[in-house]
């Protein structure tokens, strides 16, 4: 993995997209449960610049996840108000694609149409159809097109799904715990892939772990949320450039920090 | 979402191996990722082969089952041939020289084929596995040849020797075949129609809250009413009695058929919806092709049920009130006392039934050939 991380990827002359600008004003949100309303999200603000790659850290359950899914635009907060490029976000949009933890691939698509599937749903697969060879080439999967899922490892299930969010060429990824379920060397070699992704397109990310390192082995910056009802407790910036190295210095000092504000720091 | 927990991974075979290449980048953009080390039980694409046969030069063995088959075969042939018959009061037993003679010859065939086994290839392959079954039906034709022609045991208008039922098939082909073929295209009316409005009802109804407020108490009311509690009502309420059956087995067949469609459509995976939904999908689109795919498993089982059901009102409308089909040959003959004709139509509704529900398994299997285990019929 020290190796891999140090091999540095060729840069492209220009990013083939910009990067969404994600403002996030004053959200709130709340779980309507029979005992009354659960609150998740409090009061939060947060800026995500063009084509900017941000953490949100925070413990499990915390509301990190129900964030992310206000942003995608998969629910309305309940106040407060999310802005992409000054515009408000109301509906799912393709421009702002989600990347779950299950990989949630459909079983009886093969790989290849799992991947056109974005294409599809815009009645644009005729027209752009080798894009769906490309993200398969990015993501390295081109020999399992005509694979169906239950075929692949976990690995390469979810690296299925980044292509599939990939192919819609998406203004800002949005990734739920998408490494969560695979095993650690999966997890550290896919780590190394996403940022090499995100370094040759553009995209803005959000990205949701409650795995310390991995955040801030992958973010520019990283938000610690606190236990639920989920608030900012610090925005950490990380000022390393990328290709970057796990055992670094600076890398344990912000992890000491971090672990920190979660309470978790007595260990290291 | 908190309250849509993520079903475990249905799919994923788990990772089996380490990896042993770091990442690589080659000059031009092109990224290529890792390669995976291919899991244990999940080969590379399109070679997912079944048990490698033995190749077609191998010598086989000799075809052990078959052979002790055929001796059983040729004695019961023998016996039916030579063996006289015991008097049966009223009729002589037509054909029994000639179906004696018949099997013998068969009989023969088989011995001859499962002596030469070794020098015919993999011709035989595919019969090998029946050898068994070829010997208990030849212990259970005998028996029935020497209980009832033979030596008159079992009594005789109710019981008929073997040979009987190939007098029935070959004196009365053309009634057989007739109704046989009148079953199946009113079968078909039916099953049709109520499979198409059972699909469409599930759908409806799993999809569309205001569908399902109006629909679902009627389908819980007038479901579970065997359809054939029905029949004096749909005789007189439609124009013929041919459209009543229709009427009938469609209900039998959309009920099962419509309940399952709306249980597989309620219980699609709702990560899916989102999925489609944060890629820009329609409604059309998560209907058509998220909900609709992702409950064919359960509509094939509707199918199925929904199929028996229809076989059962079939036969009990041709037997009340439809002057054709199986059904009604099978009173028809009883009527006569002619129970051979009845075993003879019986063996016809076997075949055809089983036949079509075999056919339902291999349109099941093509559709949902991506399914990992699927029950073979």
């Amino acid at each position: 993995m020290v190796a891999l991380a140090q091999v540095r990827p060729p840069r492209p002359a220009a990013p083939t997209t910009t990067g969404a600008h994600i403002r996030i004003r004053g959200v709130s949100h709340h779980f309507d449960l029979k005992d009354g309303p659960l609150p998740v999200l409090d009061g939060v603000e947060l800026d995500v610049a063009p084509g900017e790659f941000v953490a949100l850290l925070g413990p499990s359950g915390c509301g990190k996840s129900t964030l992310l899914r206000l942003v995608a635009g998969l629910e309305p907060a309940a106040a407060g108000e999310l802005l992409q490029d000054g515009r408000p976000i109301r509906n799912p949009d393709p421009s702002r694609i989600v990347v779950f933890q299950d990989p949630t691939l459909y079983p009886w698509r093969t790989v290849r149409d799992n991947v056109a599937l974005g294409l599809q749903a815009r009645g644009v697969l005729r027209r752009e159809a080798h894009r769906v060879e490309q993200a398969l080439a990015l993501v390295g999967l081109s020999e399992f097109a005509e694979v169906h899922p239950h075929q692949l490892s976990g690995g390469m299930a979810q690296r299925v799904a980044l292509a599939r969010a990939l192919v819609n060429d998406p203004a800002l990824l949005v990734l739920d715990e998408p490494l969560g379920k695979l095993d650690s060397l999966t997890r550290l070699a896919m780590q190394s892939e996403l940022v090499s992704l995100w370094q040759r397109s553009g995209f803005s990310v959000l990205l949701v772990t409650h795995d310390v390192e991995e955040a801030l082995f992958m973010a520019q910056r990283v938000i610690v949320f606190s236990e639920r009802p989920a608030r900012i407790k610090a925005d950490l910036t990380v000022d390393l450039p990328y290709p970057r190295h796990r055992g670094s210095p600076r890398l344990a000092e912000l992890r000491h920090q971090a672990l920190g504000l979660l309470g978790l720091d007595a260990t290291w | 979402m908190a309250s849509a927990p993520y079903a475990s991974a249905p799919y994923g075979t788990p990772y089996t191996g380490p990896r042993q290449t770091g990442a690589r980048y080659s000059d031009a953009a092109v990224y290529r990722a890792p390669k995976e080390p291919t899991p244990t039980d999940a080969p590379a694409p399109a070679s997912i082969q079944p048990a490698i046969p033995p190749s077609a030069s191998a010598r086989r063995p000799l075809w052990w089952s078959g052979a002790t088959a055929g001796l059983a075969w040729l004695v019961v042939g023998l016996l039916t041939w030579l063996l006289p018959n015991a008097p049966a009061g009223f009729t002589e037993w037509n054909y029994t020289v000639e179906s004696g003679i018949a099997t013998t010859a068969g009989a023969g065939l088989l011995l001859a084929l499962a002596l030469a086994a070794p020098w015919l290839g993999g011709a035989l392959d595919r019969l090998r596995p029946a050898g068994l079954w070829l010997i208990a039906l030849a212990l259970f034709t005998g028996a029935w040849q020497l209980l009832t022609a033979k030596y008159g045991v079992l009594p005789t208008p109710f019981f008929a020797p073997p040979q009987s039922l190939a007098e029935v098939y070959i004196d009365d082909w053309a009634r057989l075949s007739d109704s046989a073929w009148h079953s199946l295209r009113l079968l078909g009316h039916g099953f049709l129609v109520g499979a198409g409005v059972g699909f469409l009802t599930g759908v409806a109804i799993g999809w569309s809250r205001a569908v399902g407020y109006w629909v679902h108490p009627l389908i819980r009311f007038i479901g579970p009413i065997p359809a054939s509690a029905l029949l004096p009502l749909a005789f007189f309420v439609f124009p013929s009695s041919y459209a009543a059956a229709v009427f009938l087995i469609a209900l039998a067949t959309g009920f099962p058929v419509a309940v399952l469609t709306w249980s597989g459509v309620a219980g699609v995976n709702r990560n899916y919806y989102d999925v489609a939904r944060t890629l820009g999908a329609s409604q059309w689109f998560l209907v058509l092709r998220v909900a609709i795919p992702a409950a064919l498993p359960q509509v094939f089982v509707g199918l199925f049920m929904g199929l028996g059901g229809a076989f059962s009102i079939l036969v009990t409308a041709e037997m009340m009130g439809v002057k054709a089909g199986l059904g009604w040959y099978l009173t028809w003959a009883q009527g006569w006392a002619a129970y051979t004709n009845m075993y003879a139509a019986l063996i016809v509704m076997a075949l055809v039934c089983s036949g079509l529900i075999t056919l339902l398994f291999a349109v099941r299997d093509r559709v949902l050939s991506w399914q990992k285990g699927t029950v073979k019929w």
